[in-house]
């Protein structure tokens, strides 16, 4: 089977007002894969995610989903075709309800129509958001909270999620766990782009794996073809 | 106590208007921390959309509200959609001034096309009361008023708990970014939500033209209003706002009763202060 192209993002430039951070980045994500981008703090990971998903407007090169240009797509149209983001921080709404939250994510006219159907698709994925259901969202631990970000963007019905340090701060047990149900979901065919700072964690769930440093890609690859030392040098720029 | 059934009776009932006027200004800056400086002017703007309305087209004042609150809704979606989403940003000065801008424009314009005189929307109901005992009686404007007021009041809370608008307009609040990444618009959002409270708004106006009289220049006298009920009440509750309501209401109706009529506006800011000075957040307020 030909393999199909998810997500192509060519000779990508991203600035915020005069400041540069993402310098002709190119990266390539198949249908049903789970890539991995890694890189330090302020290496441009989350301005990548924020740029395909539309909260920046790319300043040179194009972004292409399933073969159509979405470059200068602002959020909510980004949505609509697909492509749903768990934002660093979770930034899930604190003064709506856990339930609430979860049908926000059914927003877009296209997903509404089956919002009960996603809503016990999440339920039966993360148990304790159905059990806290009613509770509001700041009343969640960390890891609830995650998940529920990460509940709300599949609520969409989404064929790409891309996923921003949602291991950020969580216990290891919690980790796994969410880390766990994510391929889970990529196994029913959703395709994944993970974003991670934890170098092993996210090298073993990719299928391919991409290093940034200062705004550009650096490495990329099948971890398995990647070496340890290679991929520490890219990441800290040795 | 024969003495004080008449204005805690008035008041309770005062306390419904004055919480539907409130309730737009408070539901805006709950959601965009807009504090609408042109909110009582454009709610007057409802009561002389009536008047107009009404002596065009021969019918009674609250016959008009079917062509007044959707007037109104786009008034508020064009005000917040193409002046205030301009200035929407970091700080807080530049909504505020535009704000104000158009608070003297609208003040202005009523002014030119209306000339200063007091108007009032005439209905029988005005002088209409439903005797209880000897020594009181239920105004039917009042009580019209308090009933129009909590209808509309429970109306917008459905709407905000029940239906996507209202579950995106509160996210939005929440978090702008999140909620654009669900796929909300939420600059049209922030119109609608104008839209919807100066919907609010007219309806108030209607009712405050039909109660008392009023001129182009009365708008201010009422933003005061809404101010106190939100600072009483506290801001982003409906609860807060019709309690808000009722507390200022009965407090000037009371005294009135006890002080005279020349200390109602007086009794009122008392109350207000006494509410700052022991709970600044309002009595259902969260922060
Ligand atoms: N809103 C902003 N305004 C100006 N500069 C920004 C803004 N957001 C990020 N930057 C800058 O852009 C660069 C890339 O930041 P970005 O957040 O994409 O990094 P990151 O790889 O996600 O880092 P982290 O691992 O800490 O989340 C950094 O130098 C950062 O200071
Ligand atoms: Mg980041």
């Amino acid at each position: 089977m030909a393999e199909v192209l998810a997500l192509r993002v060519f000779d990508l430039d991203a600035h915020y007002k005069d400041f540069q951070a993402l310098w002709a980045v190119s990266l390539d994500v198949k249908k049903g894969e789970v890539v991995s981008i890694i890189g330090a703090n302020g290496s441009g990971k989350s301005t990548l995610l924020n740029t395909i998903s539309g909260l920046l407007t790319p300043t040179r090169g194009t972004i292409e989903f399933f073969g159509q240009e979405i470059g200068d797509l602002v959020p909510h149209k980004t949505v609509a075709e697909g492509i749903s983001l768990v934002p660093e921080g979770r930034r899930v709404f604190t003064r709506l309800t856990v339930n609430e939250n979860l049908v926000m994510g059914s927003y877009v006219p296209r997903s509404r129509p089956n919002k009960n159907k996603s809503l016990k698709d999440i339920h039966e994925l993360f148990p304790v958001l159905k059990a806290r259901q009613n509770q509001m969202a700041d009343t969640l631990s960390g890891g609830e909270q995650q998940m529920l970000a990460i509940g709300r963007a599949l609520m969409s019905e989404p064929k790409l999620i891309l996923c921003d340090e949602i291991s950020l701060g969580l216990a290891p047990m919690i980790i796994k766990d969410i880390y766990k149900r994510l391929m889970q979901i990529n196994a029913e065919g959703l395709t994944i782009v993970l974003v991670e700072q934890d170098i092993r964690r996210s090298l073993k769930a990719a299928n391919h794996a991409y290093v940034m440093l200062e705004g550009k890609v650096v490495l990329e690859g099948e971890p398995s073809s990647l070496t340890e030392d290679e991929v520490k040098k890219a990441y800290f720029g040795l | 106590m024969e003495d004080f059934a008449q204005p805690i009776v008035n008041g309770i009932l005062l306390g419904g208007l004055y919480a539907i006027i409130a309730i737009g200004m408070s539901t805006m800056f709950g959601i965009v921390k807009l504090v609408n400086l042109a909110h009582g002017d454009l709610m007057i703007l409802g009561s002389f959309l009536s008047l107009s309305l009404g002596t065009w087209m021969g019918i009674g004042p609250l016959w008009t509200l079917l062509l007044v609150v959707p007037i109104m809704y786009f008034v508020g979606f064009f005000v917040q959609g193409f002046l205030l989403n301009r200035v929407l940003g970091k700080e807080m000065e530049p909504p505020l001034l535009v704000a104000f801008g158009v608070s003297i424009i609208l003040q202005n314009l009523l002014l030119m096309i209306y000339t200063p005189d007091a108007r009032s929307l005439m209905t029988d109901l005005a002088v209409k009361t439903i005797p209880i005992t000897s020594y009181l009686n239920i105004p039917v404007i009042y009580l019209l008023d308090a009933l129009i007021g909590v209808a509309v009041i429970t109306i917008l809370y459905l709407l905000f708990q029940r239906t996507y608008l209202g579950r995106a307009i509160r996210a939005a609040s929440d978090d702008e970014v999140a909620a654009r990444l669900m796929g909300v618009n939420t600059r049209n959002i922030y119109a609608k939500a104008m839209g919807i409270a100066m919907m609010s708004a007219g309806v108030a106006g209607v009712l405050v033209g039909m109660t008392f009289t009023f001129y182009p220049h009365t708008g201010p006298q009422y933003l005061i209003i809404a101010f106190g009920v939100v600072v009483i009440g506290g801001l982003g509750s409906m609860k807060g706002t019709l309690a808000g309501g009722l507390i200022l209401a009965l407090s000037q109706l009371l005294g009135a009763q006890i002080f005279g009529p020349g200390y109602q506006l007086f009794c009122g800011y008392v109350v207000l202060l006494i509410v700052l000075a022991v709970r600044p957040q309002g009595i259902f307020g969260t922060v």
